[in-house]
């Protein structure tokens, strides 16, 4: 790969945040030269995750700036490390939220890598060799080759997207609790990427799906458009009462502040409430709720690489399809904005190929 | 069993009359002995805080005369014709539950402490529509289903406690594969069930760390219960040791407290299993459970099944929990010192050897 004095730098052009505001503008900046495990790829689109909105705004107090956002890639490889096998050039491939690990603890030898404590985080981090992390609203990408993966022959770019992080973050504790076998009661709390996700694969898996959401709005598309079984209002009483002690399992990714009775009773004997949502205000609960019918609080964070494959098997066997928005990267703040207020029916998908990305 | 006109069995028991709480003497009737009955003479029975929080009122579910207890150990006196598990003279022992609906999942899955339609042994209303009460009384009839063997060669007093404070630990352990040796437990508070944690753990070959909020228990723990490692919650350097090693908690903690402090000794997978009735709401941030799969979780005592195969392993490993035995005219300073915590851990009353009336 030659030296490193003598080569010029790969240069790229990303849309960057360059502060608090969150807003993104175009940005220039290296990526390393392939190493001999690398994967260097041309950037085809990418999806905009809630969290991306976390960290552009340092909502979490950790960011770094500039920082270029975006953790559901997909890609085509343009070149490959010396050690490379698993990928060929022209391959497309998908790149999600971890680019890396420690390979040691016990975490990542169980291919639970994502529960790494030393793991490298695609945007906002820290890679091995010192530089910054950047992710995916960039023309280019580079990513060690465990931590890519391929996209299903015959699934469309922009689909494959949001499976990398809403699709696997559903999947991934639906296989890890054992509820990935069919005719269980399962319940979606919320219905934003991730929502959306849970109802469509849940109904893949064979589960009876309902839908709980604080308002009525979503109804129509809930039953109609993503083929949930049920829809319920979380403030009707009546209906929240029948449906006691019934699910095997719900899924809650509303982002905010709720609470928590109001849901653990739907559960029934050993179920399991798996919360998504990073949300810095403290939940809670009465111990009673969980320790009459043995129920789990749990949470779960994205999935595995071998995860990510299987599920993008899955969702191919399945025909699964995202409900997605296709935008250009310079709708990229407008698109933020109405994420913020959950006007996107269900993900932004930006295509970064077709876009032009310098100022 | 003889035709309606048998009179009434009646018998004493101590009860509650009121939400002070205060046992006294109590004439009451148990009902004729049924096919599934086994009628007990009882030996003793174990003090549970739970009995503190019924005889108080403080679920706010009580009904009065109140007789508490739900970790008896008797002897059979006679049993019901279809009753072919027991006989005359066995030693028994029952708990927290003396009916199930039977047709539920939770019942049919031999789970059916999880009956939503269970009957407590005290302080509810059997089939009959009589009042059910509980062990620290001179008899008891249960349903055989709810009566469980005491292994021959395990002291009576010894037998108690694992009733409900043994079974609760066991439970959950079993269920949640956590039976297994070789791994890292947590226990959170030392009083009965805490204590009962210490050594079932222990006895299935876990290291055991007792977590408690002061000192002052460090030599039991170490020394007279054999627990591993023994910290002080307030040890902030101790508990960042302890970060992301623990398999699982045992959290016996009977009030409020913060849960993330917690949370952060489990490793990947963790349980924190919940055992403390609390009505204060308790709290977490979702980021805690979702970075390491840790899950909340609590359990409620045991089943029929678990009980028995609970009592085989205390008496294959000769686990022995450490008691205060007591006669039935000190129970209420009894209930009042378990209330400061100062009992070494377990209070049993050695009813058949009190002067019940």
């Amino acid at each position: 790969m030659g030296s490193q004095s003598k080569e010029t730098e790969r240069v790229v052009t990303g849309w960057a945040a360059k502060d608090p505001s969150g807003v993104l503008s175009p940005y220039c900046f290296s990526l390393r030269e392939t190493g001999p495990e690398d994967v260097y790829i041309k950037v085809l689109c990418c999806g905009i995750c809630h969290s991306d909105l976390h960290q552009v705004k340092n909502d979490l107090g950790m960011s770094h700036y500039p920082m270029v956002p975006g953790h559901e890639v997909v890609g085509e490889v343009v070149e490959v490390g010396s050690n490379v096998t698993k990928f060929t050039v022209g391959d497309r491939v998908g790149v999600g939220l971890i680019v890396g690990c420690c390979r040691n603890c016990n975490p990542c030898q169980r291919d639970e890598e994502q529960y790494c404590n030393k793991k490298i985080w695609s945007y906002n981090d820290v890679y091995t060799d010192g530089r910054p992390t950047q992710g995916g609203f960039a023309s280019n990408l580079i990513a060690d080759q465990k931590f890519v993966v391929k996209i299903p022959e015959g699934m469309a770019s922009e689909q494959a997207a949001p499976l990398l992080c809403a699709g696997v973050t559903i999947y991934s504790p639906l296989k890890h609790f054992g509820l990935d076998k069919s005719g269980l009661k399962g319940g979606i709390l919320g219905l934003g990427g991730v929502g959306h996700m849970g109802v469509k694969m849940a109904k893949a898996m064979g589960h009876h799906v309902t839908v709980i959401s604080s308002s009525d709005k979503k109804r129509k598309e809930a039953m109609e458009h993503l083929g949930a079984d049920e829809y319920v209002v979380s403030s009707d009483e009546e209906k929240m009462k029948e449906l006691a002690d019934s699910f095997d399992y719900l899924i809650d990714t509303i982002p905010v502040f709720h609470p928590l009775e109001l849901y653990l009773p739907l559960l029934g004997l050993n179920g399991k409430l798996i919360l998504n949502g990073v949300i810095n205000t403290p939940l809670q609960f009465l111990s009673p709720m969980v320790m009459l019918g043995r129920k789990s609080i749990t949470g779960s964070f994205v999935g595995s690489m071998k995860e990510m494959e299987e599920m993008l098997q899955f969702c191919k066997e399945k025909e699964l399809t995202s409900q997605i928005e296709v935008v250009k990267m310079d709708y990229i703040n407008q698109a933020f904005e109405r994420l913020e207020k959950n006007d996107v029916r269900y993900r932004f998908v930006v295509d970064v190929a077709g876009s032009k990305l310098e100022p | 069993m003889g035709g309606q006109g048998e009179a009434e069995r009646v018998i004493t028991g101590w009860a509650a009359k009121d939400p002070s709480g205060f046992l006294s003497p109590y004439s009451f009737s148990l009902r004729k002995i049924g096919e599934e009955d086994v009628y007990i003479k009882v030996l003793c029975c174990g003090i549970c805080h739970t009995d503190i929080h019924q005889i108080k009122n403080e679920l706010r579910m009580s009904g009065y005369p109140m007789v508490p207890g739900h970790e008896l150990v008797g002897e059979v006196v006679e049993v019901g014709s279809g009753v072919s598990k027991f006989r005359k003279g066995d030693r028994v022992g029952v708990g927290l539950i003396v009916g199930c609906c039977r047709s539920c999942i939770p019942c049919q899955q031999e789970e059916e402490q999880y009956c939503s339609k269970k009957i407590w042994t005290y302080n509810d209303v059997y089939t009959d529509g009589k009042p059910t009460q509980g062990g620290f009384a001179s008899h008891m009839v249960v349903d055989q289903k709810f009566v469980v063997k005491i292994p021959d060669g395990m002291a009576s007093e010894q037998a108690a406690p694992l009733l409900c404070a043994g079974v609760t630990v066991y439970s959950p352990l079993k269920h949640f594969g956590l039976n297994k040796s070789g791994l890292r437990g947590g226990i959170l508070g030392l009083g009965g069930v805490g204590h009962m944690g210490v050594k079932i753990a222990k006895a299935m070959g876990h290291h055991v760390t007792v977590i408690s909020s002061s000192d002052k228990k460090r030599g039991e723990a170490l020394d007279h219960l054999g627990a591993d490692e023994f910290v002080v919650s307030s040890n902030a350097e101790k508990m960042q040791e302890l970060a992301d090693s623990l398999d699982y908690i045992i959290d016996t903690v009977p009030v409020f407290h913060p849960l993330d402090p917690y949370l952060a000794l489990l490793r990947l997978n963790g349980k924190l299993i919940l055992n403390g009735v609390i009505n204060t709401p308790l709290q977490f941030v979702t980021p805690m459970v979702m970075l390491g799969r840790r899950s909340i979780t609590g359990s409620f005592i045991g089943s029929m099944k678990e009980t028995e195969e609970m009592l085989e392993f205390c008496k294959e490993k000769g686990l022995k929990s450490q008691i205060e035995i007591v006669k039935m005219d000190y129970i209420n300073q009894a209930m009042e010192r378990l209330e400061k915590n100062n009992v070494r851990y377990r209070f049993v009353v050695d009813v058949a050897g009190s002067n019940l009336d």
